[in-house]
């Protein structure tokens, strides 16, 4: 990446121990642009709320440093940082009103009174709560609690605002809601913000850039659509979106394509991503919805036999499970359009796909 | 918990037995206490009740104990020692009793069941020895027979009161809220008196009431760490028992079972117009 505008928050090699032994974040290197919204991504456990309380100062970093606008801030305790956070559990101070929670940080920055009640105004009108000021917390729901934690952790208009599984404990739908809500105000602020969440399809709606974190270490660091489009190993193909797993070896290589010999049987032509050489173990990641059924013979580098295994309706598409190549967990995504192949499960047709599609990524086992 | 309509007849039985055995019990409690209340208003120095006052004969009653209790300048002297001490010892207690507790609920306390056993034991040693105990110790240094030495062997022993109900408070308590005041920018200082001091408040105001209470109607102690000097009213009314058999003791019975009634009626008020802030409405 280059650093044109210096960025507003750096990892430097950092690590991160709790036991002194099993190291849960290693070595991190991280750069976060100004205005940007960066999400860490990943299963429980791999590290991502670990670098969140760092930057937050509730956790100590065991090797490293972290810079905020290029100072080190591993000695400035949190309350000096001027960081702003919202929590999963929302914290929002029960003996006051939303009013009054909103006021606090501005109190203890000494602000006056007309100043912080414009403030207040103003960050209550951005989360939708202008009528809400005098309610207490215990009288908010989740979602109005939520907003009302947002707006706390922007009131005093800090550069950063972290955010720790914010819509965690929300529903559905005002989740996704929230989502939109939470994208919007970043784009109007231009506020930089640090994500951490455990939910892919929260990731991909409103970051930036993505930072897939598994065992410690950032797998891939990418805007959303290349984290899906292109990823860069298998593990961030598989917790990435719905993913088809083909595992065989490499029989060849020829500049950026290779042939693959499939466990169970088949020879797929694959574009070779992140692959050892010939005779190296490989992980082939397939969409589901790039491929075809039934396509003509000889338009697709990749055509074989396949045996229909089960059939769910899912109203936009038709999830279809085949067995293809002695796999019998591959799925195809079918769209619902008016002119969509008819399957029956017991069916056998063709699938296929392009070699751009298939990429050849580490072997996973 | 009305009787379900399939109750057998045992379940009847038992149903109404249940009911008697508690209003005895309730009874066994409260009766000693109220009948303080009419005999401390006997026209004549007795401890029991007069054939006037049974049949409710006016010339039967009279307010002369409550009179000599408000002007007894021996009794007056233990009022006033009653509440300094009570007073100074109830905030110490509550101070450090509170502090303890927060400091024991942090995860990363060393040796907590420990210290905790340490700060509860004045509630479990018995009265006699921990006085006799105190007794000794303050004569070393100088604080036997002084105000400073009941203040603080009083306030050693309300402390417990406040640890253990601070901790319950503690115990619900969410800590994110601390890291969320840190993150808005207070330092702890203001994080503890705005955000942690507030919300354990209900904790910290009971425990105040029992180490007030403890100190105020404490007399072992003070019979041998403090001398008449320090006099308390459990003193004065100890003294009196033995010396002049008075009513004027009912009388004093009397009003510290309505100072009481009238502390735990307060308390609880404040606790639920506190709830009731907080939005936590049963």
């Amino acid at each position: 990446m280059t650093d044109s505008p210096p960025p507003l928050v750096r990892f430097e090699n950092i690590q991160k121990s709790y036991d002194g032994r099993i190291l849960v974040v290693k070595d991190l290197n991280l750069n976060v642009a100004q205005g940007e919204f960066l999400t860490m991504l990943g299963p429980s456990g791999s590290g991502k709320t670990t670098c969140l309380m760092m930057l937050a100062g509730f956790e100590p970093a065991t090797h490293g440093e972290i810079f905020l606008k290029d100072q080190p801030i591993n000695r400035v305790p949190p309350h000096k940082r001027g960081i702003g956070m919202v929590f999963q559990n929302y914290a929002l101070f029960p003996h006051m009103t939303v009013a009054e929670n909103l006021s606090f940080p501005l109190e203890v920055r000494k602000m006056d009174k007309p100043e912080r009640e414009r403030r207040i105004n103003r960050a209550l009108e951005m989360v939708q709560l202008g009528e809400f000021g005098d309610r207490r917390p215990a009288q908010l729901s989740g979602g109005q609690a939520q907003r009302v934690a947002v707006a706390r952790a922007l009131v005093f208009d800090p550069d950063l605002v972290l955010m720790d599984e914010p819509l965690g404990a929300l529903d559905k739908n005002l989740r996704e809601q929230m989502q939109y809500e939470i994208k919007h105000i970043h784009e109007n602020l231009g506020v930089t913000v640090v994500y951490v969440t455990h939910d892919q399809s929260e990731a991909l709606t409103m970051s930036n850039r993505i930072a897939v974190f598994n065992d410690g270490v950032i797998q891939q660091l990418a805007p959303p659509e290349d984290l899906y489009e292109k990823p860069l190993n298998a593990f961030v193909a598989n917790f990435i979106g719905e993913n088809n797993r083909l595992l065989g070896r490499i029989t060849g290589v020829n500049g950026d394509s290779c042939t693959v010999d499939v466990d169970g049987g088949g020879s797929v032509v694959a574009n070779s991503i992140n692959i050892g050489g010939e005779g190296a173990r490989t992980t082939l990641s397939l969409r589901p919805e790039r491929v075809a059924i039934n396509p003509e013979p000889g338009s697709l580098p990749n055509i074989f036999d396949a045996n229909v295994e089960e059939l769910i309706y899912l109203g936009d598409h038709i999830r279809t499970r085949v067995a293809v190549c002695g796999h019998d967990d591959f799925v195809v995504k079918i769209p619902n359009s008016s002119h969509h192949a008819s399957l029956e499960v017991g069916n056998s047709v063709k699938v296929g796909w392009n070699v751009e599609d298939c990429r050849a990524l580490d072997s996973s086992d | 918990m009305a009787l379900p309509l399939h109750a057998t007849t045992g379940e009847k039985i038992w149903y109404y037995a249940f009911r008697t055995i508690c209003g005895l019990i309730f009874f066994f409690l409260i009766a000693p206490i109220i009948v303080v209340i009419p005999l401390s208003f006997n026209a004549v120095p007795f401890f029991t009740f007069t054939e006037a006052m049974l049949t409710f004969d006016p010339a039967g009653y009279s307010l002369k104990w409550y009179q000599d209790f408000f002007t007894d300048l021996n009794w007056q002297g233990a009022v006033k020692n009653s509440f300094i001490i009570a007073v100074f010892s109830t905030l110490i207690a509550t101070a450090l009793g509170t502090v303890a507790a927060l400091g024991l609920s942090r995860p990363e306390m060393p040796a907590r069941t420990m210290i905790m056993g340490i700060l509860i034991s004045p509630m479990i040693v018995p009265l006699i020895i921990a006085a006799a105990g105190m007794f000794f110790f303050y004569s070393d240094i100088g604080l036997a027979s002084t105000h400073i030495g009941v203040i603080l062997a009083h306030a050693a022993m309300g402390t417990p009161f406040v640890v253990i109900t601070v901790t319950a408070t503690l115990v619900g308590f969410d800590h994110s809220l601390t890291r969320a005041a840190a993150m808005l920018g207070a330092n702890p200082t203001r994080t503890f008196f705005k955000v942690i001091v507030p919300l354990i408040l209900p904790g910290v105001i009971s425990g105040a009431l029992f180490a007030f209470v403890t100190s105020f109607d404490e007399v072992v102690v003070v019979r041998f760490v403090g001398s008449y000097q320090q006099r308390t009213i459990p003193w004065a009314m100890f003294s009196g028992l033995r010396e002049q058999i008075s009513p004027t003791i009912l009388a004093v019975a009397t009003l510290l079972v309505i100072l009481s009634v009238l502390m735990l009626t307060t308390v609880e008020l404040l606790r639920r117009r506190s709830d009731r802030i907080r939005g936590i409405d049963q």
